[in-house]
């Protein structure tokens, strides 16, 4: 039998399940359950790594390799995210030119609130997360939206992030088919393979936190948005959740979505949630 | 680097600039504040090892920079990871139980300019250095001490898998 | 303008620990920027550390340091409440100053 023509056949039977299970109504055999996903794949984890903590997972690959764990035990010393840390200060305090702040679009002032990052906006029919919510403040006063991949955007969220450190991640899914369908949405876009090398986010992550893809050591999927924004040394500097999206689909040889477009917020929603329970770590440093 | 990386390398452009245009409102903004951190360093009686650093060779830094040769120590301890997790990033070490050191210094064999980093250690200050380095390449890193006037070294291979020079 | 050089100084007994971290680019000399032109060496070559007007530690840095160089070390004597004063000077001609008290 020849392979290709099976591949068609094969990606139309899928094409046809994911037609027959959109259509079905809730409560059919494989109905989403987002919280009995959430202790699956934290189990799927701990069970792979029984020495690991759970909130260890947030360390990412330092936490799976002793002479990596090493090198970051020193860098946290002084870490390279300080500066950026500090503009996000700064910026977070200074006033709009209308003379209101970023303090007045979040709840508590935008104090310790990262970890409720992302959320289902139930008016809006979509996943609202932090970058995006950040940049509609902006807006929303006048101010021109920030790139969402690095610098001033990376130092606000390491901001918030700092002052949510420990604060375990509670993502909410309201009793909203759309919220539902948004969750669903996110872990098939996770669990799909793309790109030249066809690799799904959960090749890497998923299936080989630990091993070495070329130079690199893969970090798990659980825990890895807790650490956002980070410091890669790769880079050079620091990059957001957004940065952290697109570099991935552009690593696997696929094209990257615009950040904050709705698969990638569907995509954060989803993984977030999944990493319920573990604290917040970020801002984070990484190889 | 990736595509997505080269897409903002526009920023990266502009980030220089900013810092470039810092730098000269330092410089102003500090005035004789600026002055007065040249005299300082020249005070400490150092000028900057320019020769040192323009060598090639790990040897030859050394000639250089001390004009004498080095023997291996195990009273020098030399702390470096096994492999470096990105070398533009690699935490180097040293510390050692000698007396009357003057100076230590780290050089990274196979780098373009084997010298990375030189210190003055005045007395009263601890001969113990943690500094963070580029490796281009796996190399060996080879710590220097200087006490009572004679070299004594350290070395240890680092093995770097994603080299520290870009591109 | 916010300074480039974090400092924190911890004086435990009659030894004071030294840790800073400066805002510098680092450059080698030896990377491209996206345009394919090499970018020009832009790199700290002296840092100074004083205490009580007296050299407590002085560096010379090649282009090996790594980007927003880190560094750590020890001296004795220093007490609770003393400027330590540090400054840099890279191969541009430029340099920053700053003095941080010993906690």
């Amino acid at each position: 039998m020849n392979l290709r023509p099976a591949i068609r056949l094969a990606s139309v039977a899928f094409g046809l399940a994911t037609l027959l299970s959109a259509a079905l109504p809730a409560g059919a055999a494989d109905s989403a359950d987002p919280a009995a996903d959430a202790k699956a794949f934290q189990n799927y984890f701990t069970t792979k790594f029984p020495k690991l903590k759970l909130a260890d997972f947030v360390n990412g690959p330092y936490s799976l390799n002793e002479d990596m764990h090493r090198q970051w035990v020193e860098k946290e010393e002084f870490p390279p995210y300080e500066f950026s840390l500090e503009m996000g200060k700064e910026m977070f305090a200074k006033p709009f030119k209308n003379g209101k702040g970023y303090a007045d679009c979040f709840d508590n002032g935008g104090i310790g609130v990262r970890q409720n990052y992302p959320y289902f906006d139930e008016k809006e029919g979509k996943v609202i997360t932090l970058e995006l919510a950040l940049n509609r403040c902006r807006e929303a006063n006048g101010e021109a939206p920030l790139s969402y991949m690095k610098d001033e955007m990376a130092a606000l969220t390491a901001y918030m992030a700092f002052t949510s450190r420990g604060k375990p991640f509670d993502i909410k899914i309201p009793n909203d088919p759309r919220a539902l369908a948004a969750f669903e949405n996110g872990k098939q876009y996770f669990y799909t393979r793309r790109g030249q090398l066809n690799f799904s986010c959960a090749s890497c992550h998923v299936q080989n936190p630990g091993q070495r893809m070329r130079a690199e050591i893969l970090a798990p999927a659980l825990g890895i948005l807790n650490a956002m924004p980070i410091y890669r040394s790769e880079w050079g500097g620091m990059g957001t959740i957004s940065r952290r999206f697109t570099s991935c689909n552009s690593q696997t040889r696929g094209v990257p979505l615009e950040p904050q477009s709705d698969e990638y917020r569907d995509l954060e929603y989803y993984l977030s949630y999944v990493s319920n329970g573990l604290p917040i770590s970020g801002p984070g440093a990484r190889p | 680097m990736t595509a997505t990386d080269d897409q903002f390398s526009e920023f990266s452009a502009t980030r220089r600039l900013i810092l470039k245009g810092a730098i000269v409102v330092t410089l102003t903004g500090l005035g004789n504040f600026s002055f007065g951190a040249v005299p300082a360093l020249a005070a400490a009686n150092d000028k900057w090892p320019e020769e040192a650093f323009k060598q090639k060779g790990q040897a030859d830094a050394i000639k250089a920079l001390y004009g004498k040769t080095a023997e291996a120590s195990d009273k020098v301890k030399l702390d470096a990871p096994e492999i470096a997790e990105n070398g533009a990033v690699v935490p180097v070490s040293v510390t050692t139980t000698l007396a009357d050191v003057t100076s230590i210094s780290f050089l990274v064999a196979d780098n373009p300019n084997a010298l990375a980093a030189s210190y003055n250690i005045p007395p009263g200050t601890i001969p113990s250095v943690a500094n963070r380095l580029k490796m281009a390449k796996t190399s060996s890193v080879t710590a220097i001490v200087e006490a009572a006037g004679k070299l004594y070294s350290a070395t240890k291979e680092v093995k770097v898998t994603v080299g520290g020079c870009g591109g | 303008m916010a300074s480039t050089i974090r400092v924190r100084a911890t004086a435990t007994g009659d030894t004071t620990e030294v840790q800073a971290l400066i805002q510098h680019p680092m450059d080698s000399g030896f990377v491209k920027d996206a345009k394919g032109n090499l970018i020009p060496p832009h790199f700290i070559q002296q840092l100074a550390f004083e205490c009580d007007g007296k050299t407590v530690f002085l560096a010379d840095w090649g282009t090996a340091v790594s980007k927003d160089p880190y560094i750590k070390f020890s001296f004795k004597g220093g007490n609770k409440g003393d400027d330590l004063k540090i400054s840099w000077v890279d191969n541009k001609g430029a340099s920053d100053t700053t003095t941080a008290k010993i906690q």
